[in-house]
């Protein structure tokens, strides 16, 4: 492929579904965790839209609206209402999807989004809206079956300015998305389930130009790698269209993993004409200062708190990153922080990094006890243990197993540091007619062959000698002789 | 004073009659009176069952309720065990109710019984009762006029004795106009007074539930039983409605000018002015009023609530229940055909014109309009009651018209709500009091009109004006 981005921009704005993590339904006391649940089994008359139904207004998902708000660094409307959008489609029940066209709960914001090399994009936040979701459709041949256990779920839809001018930073704008809004708590954050679901509107235009291309809308991805791989798709696809004289159609596109490819689902010709209007069912939604102000009290810190809690750490930004994507890593990091200092909290930092898997999303957290933590920093501190002794023994308390030094123990991971144990063996090294030539080389001044002598002495100790120990003595003692 | 239904119930208490028999009664009664086709089903069986229950009840000496053993109908469109909530539509003919209204709960709990459903319009949209998918339903008064409407069938089995009362649901007159049709009673509440949860939606904005009465005393009961705050509700407001025994002296009452034009039957203007006659002898203070905007309401009017109608109907389908067209192949084709088949013409026509003024590029010109309107027709009521305690007028232009007279005419047929929207809109009380009658015997109502949360005010004026 043509590197196009020498003669062209891309312009992005990102459209992100989020379900919102309420026991019950935005209208409807269902239960709003439908997976893996039996079809319209999770449904209530409400949800079904049987004549004579009126919605009653989750105060969870507005609560967590507000919560939302904080995290986008938004603002809370006072005044909110609920409009009508209309449609007929088999798993719309009411013929209409309830939402905020014209004023929705939170209003401008905008988040920075960390990248690869350190350095920040701010995205700016347009609004955004509460609504409910449609159910599902199962197609076979000849005939379609509906599933009504998710119609009814609430999502908040978070709205971006076109400020991302990159794949990158798609990708980066859509991970810090997802960590703030699970760490507010705001969602679940089950990927897999569909808990976030982004639409990119890309549009691509000769460099310099003062006017935005013709956009089109990737709906429905639903990993940061498929934001960022469709973002890709799609600008080499609209620029190579201009390079052959065309036009961009304004259309909506589907995403496929499996193809890496975007195709064009609806044209803006075949957009429905939704007939908004206010639901007069619901009353304006009117949130007081104290109110907004006890409920934001509640978020829990969020990812930028945590970086400049971090600050002084001194690990790289990378290993920052990996530790952010999941909040339990965060909270644990800053209680070893709170708890142990500096020293403990990089190495436990660095462990999390380094010998953890982290998906980019429920990935199954582990946890570890921080006494424990601090019991195993303290290990090696004193030497007790080799650093990739410290590396499995902490892997073994993140995944349930507690009192490190009992299990080094039985594990056989305790570093020997007695001093005369120690110099008995290599003593005993150091007399081995094997170890001749080294000790001749050392002497001569070849210093690398003490690797071998340090690995006899370890080897006859079974591997719990101090390595550092043992590289002493024998110099010492070479040095003697 | 106590009325009608108070001395029922004290005869069913004490053992006098009892509740099984009151619902016998009233079941031959429906019989006798079939003719005028005002009830689409009768609830007979579970009826009985309830009523046996409540005798039980009684024998046993436990309280058995303000209502206990009061036979009573609803309009179709509310959500009620025992018979089919067919909303008078084809849509619905076979819709058997999962749960029943919250106004209907309320009433059974007080141990009134439903005995039958009555004939509307269909989904409540017209004046007449014409548009009912089931057959018309005849005047009271007069078989070969209409029983006015939307709910008719309530109007008629009211003025008919086959109940002491009657549940309707009103969005621009359906209760009032077929009580002024009927002579009976009949309330429009506050918006909000009454929960609408269980009854068939129109237009939600404006869409109140209310009921038929023989006397005003009767309507303050039922009212009272019915009203308050209901979760299930969002638009219910907490309960204000307390009945009163008296009305203050000398209550500023105006005649409202624009709604007694020639263009309101001489009789009709006649009567009403009878009635104001009566209440200036009862020592109130009565002038005329001007409101202009009164004459923009209609237009208002039949834009705000097709475009809720529109959008309620939607859910009518043909997927989930209700009718499905057979013989269908594509969505569009199930979609089209069940809506065609399920609907009357009536529902067709404020659907179409609902969707018009909602479509990208007309809601400012008229939803958003209209809305505005609305507010400044809001305001003229608010600077109105600043001198005034209770507006008056008629409550219909006419007497009961010949049925088939306004079919091939909507906009004649809508002409009949123009003294009953303005109070729809601005979400205001409004009672018809039955007012004497024209030269051929049909009944005349004058409708009272108060500011919001005024319902026992204008109860308790009407109820005054009876005893004189």
């Amino acid at each position: 492929m043509t590197d196009f981005h020498d003669k062209y921009d891309m312009t992005i704005g990102i459209e992100c579904h989020v379900q919102l993590a309420t026991k019950t339904k935005l209208f409807s006391p269902a239960d709003n965790d439908a997976r893996d649940a039996v079809p319209n089994t999770k449904t209530h008359p409400i949800d079904f839209g049987l004549p004579g139904m009126l919605p009653v207004l989750n105060r969870e998902a507005v609560t967590l609206a507000v919560k939302a708000a904080k995290a986008l660094n938004a603002d809370v409307a006072e005044v909110s209402r609920f409009d009508r959008k209309h449609y007929f489609y088999p798993d719309l029940p009411n013929g209409y999807q309830i939402t905020q066209m014209y004023h929705p709960t939170i209003l401008e914001g905008w988040i920075d989004a960390p990248l690869e090399d350190g350095s920040s994009v701010r995205v700016r936040i347009n609004h955004a809206h509460i609504e409910s979701d449609a159910g599902k459709l199962t197609h076979f041949g000849g005939y379609s079956l509906v599933d009504l256990n998710r119609a009814g779920t609430p999502l908040i839809e978070i709205v971006s300015e076109a400020d991302i001018h990159s794949p990158a930073e798609a990708r980066a704008y859509a991970t810090e998305l997802y960590r703030l809004m699970t760490y507010a708590g705001v969602t679940h954050g089950d990927l897999y389930h569909g808990n976030m679901r982004f639409d990119v509107n890309l549009s691509v235009a000769p460099k310099g130009s003062s006017t935005l291309g013709t956009r089109t809308e990737t709906k429905n991805l639903n990993s940061f790698r498929s934001v960022e791989r469709a973002a890709e798709y799609e600008f080499y696809r609209q620029c190579e269209l201009l390079e052959q004289g065309e036009r961009i159609v304004q259309e909506t596109r589907g995403w496929s993993d499996d193809t890496g490819k975007t195709t064009s689902q609806r044209s803006k010709e075949d957009a429905q004409d939704y007939r908004y209007m206010p639901d007069a069912d619901i009353p304006p939604v009117i949130l007081e200062h104290a109110f907004i102000e006890k409920v934001q009290a509640t978020v829990p810190k969020l990812p930028s708190e945590y970086r400049q809690e971090w600050s002084e750490l001194a690990v790289d930004k990378s290993v920052i990153n990996s530790i952010l994507a999941d909040q339990q890593y965060a909270k644990l990091v800053s209680a070893v922080l709170a708890d142990g200092g500096l020293t403990a909290a990089k190495r436990v930092a660095n462990w999390i990094a380094s010998s953890l898997t982290i998906d980019e999303a429920g990935s199954e957290t582990m946890n570890a006890d921080v006494a424990d933590l601090l019991a195993l920093c303290a290990m090696v501190d004193a030497n007790e243990v080799s650093s990739n002794a410290a590396t499995e023994l902490f892997n073994d308390l993140m995944a349930g197993a507690c009192d490190p030094r009992v299990l080094a123990e039985q594990k056989g991971l305790l570093q020997n540091s007695d001093e005369d144990a120690i110099g008995a063996i290599v003593d005993a090294v150091l007399a081995n007619p094997a170890s001749q030539k080294a000790v001749e080389d050392i002497k001569s001044g070849n210093d690398k062959a003490i690797g071998f002598l340090v690995g006899q002495v370890m080897k006859d100790s079974k591997g719990q000698a101090n390595p550092a120990m043992a590289q002493k003595l024998i110099r010492d003692k070479i040095a003697r002789s | 004073m106590a009325g009608y239904i108070d001395g029922l119930v004290q005869d069913v208490r004490s053992g006098k009659t009892t509740a099984r028999a009151l619902v016998e009664q009233a079941l031959e009664k429906a019989k006798e009176t079939e003719s005028y086709h005002a009830l689409l089903s009768l609830t007979a069986e579970r009826a009985l069952e309830r009523a046996d229950a409540i005798d039980q009840t009684i024998a046993g000496g436990k309280a058995p309720g303000r209502l206990a053993g009061v036979p009573f109908v609803v309009k179709d469109n509310f959500l009620a065990f025992g018979a089919p909530t067919t909303a008078a539509s084809k849509m619905l003919e076979h819709y058997d109710a999962p749960l029943q209204a919250t106004a209907v709960e309320k009433l059974e709990a007080e141990g009134a019984i439903c005995i039958g459903k009555a004939n509307l319009d269909a989904f409540a949209h017209g004046g007449s009762t014409e548009n009912s998918a089931y057959g018309v339903t005849m005047n009271a008064h007069d078989t070969t006029k209409v029983a006015g409407g939307s709910s008719g069938g309530s109007a008629v089995v009211t003025a008919l004795d086959v109940v002491p009362f009657a549940l309707g649901t009103d969005t621009g007159g359906s209760i009032r106009q077929p009580a002024s049709f009927n002579g009976v009673y009949g309330m429009k509440p506050t918006y909000g007074m009454i929960s609408r949860y269980g009854v068939v939606a129109m237009a939600s904005g404006t869409d109140v539930i209310g009921c038929f009465a023989k006397d005003a005393a009767d309507i303050a009961l039922v009212t009272d039983v019915m009203a308050g705050q209901d979760w299930r509700d969002m638009t219910t407001l907490p309960d204000f409605f307390a009945p009163q025994d008296t009305v203050p002296e000398k209550l500023r009452i105006g005649v409202v000018k624009d709604m007694m034009t020639d263009d309101v039957d001489a009789s009709v203007r006649q009567a009403t002015e009878a009635y104001v006659g009566r209440l200036e002898a009862a020592g109130h203070v009565v002038d005329y009023v001007d409101m202009p905007i009164v004459k923009h309401t209609l237009a208002m009017y039949y834009i705000i609530v097709p475009a809720e109608v529109s959008s309620n109907l939607a859910r009518y389908d043909g997927v989930r229940y209700g009718l499905r067209a057979e013989g269908v192949k594509t969505l569009a084709e199930l979609y089209g055909k069940s809506r065609s088949e399920g609907f009357v013409t009536e529902n067709k026509r404020r659907i179409m014109i609902g969707s018009f003024v909602l479509s990208s590029g007309y809601y400012d010109a008229y939803y958003n309009q209209a809305q505005k309107a609305r507010t400044l027709l809001i305001e003229a009521y608010n600077k109105l009651f600043e001198s005034h305690d209770v507006l008056i007028s008629p409550t219909a232009p006419t007497t009961a018209f010949g049925i088939g007279e306004n079919t091939d005419d909507p906009i004649k047929m809508y002409l009949s709500d123009v003294m009953t929207v303005p109070a729809s809109l601005a979400g205001l009380p409004a009672l018809n009091v039955p007012a004497g009658e024209d030269t051929s015997g049909l009944p005349i109502g004058v409708q009272l009109t108060g500011p919001q949360k005024s319902d026992a005010l204008l109860i308790a004026l009407a109820q005054s004006m009876e005893e004189k």
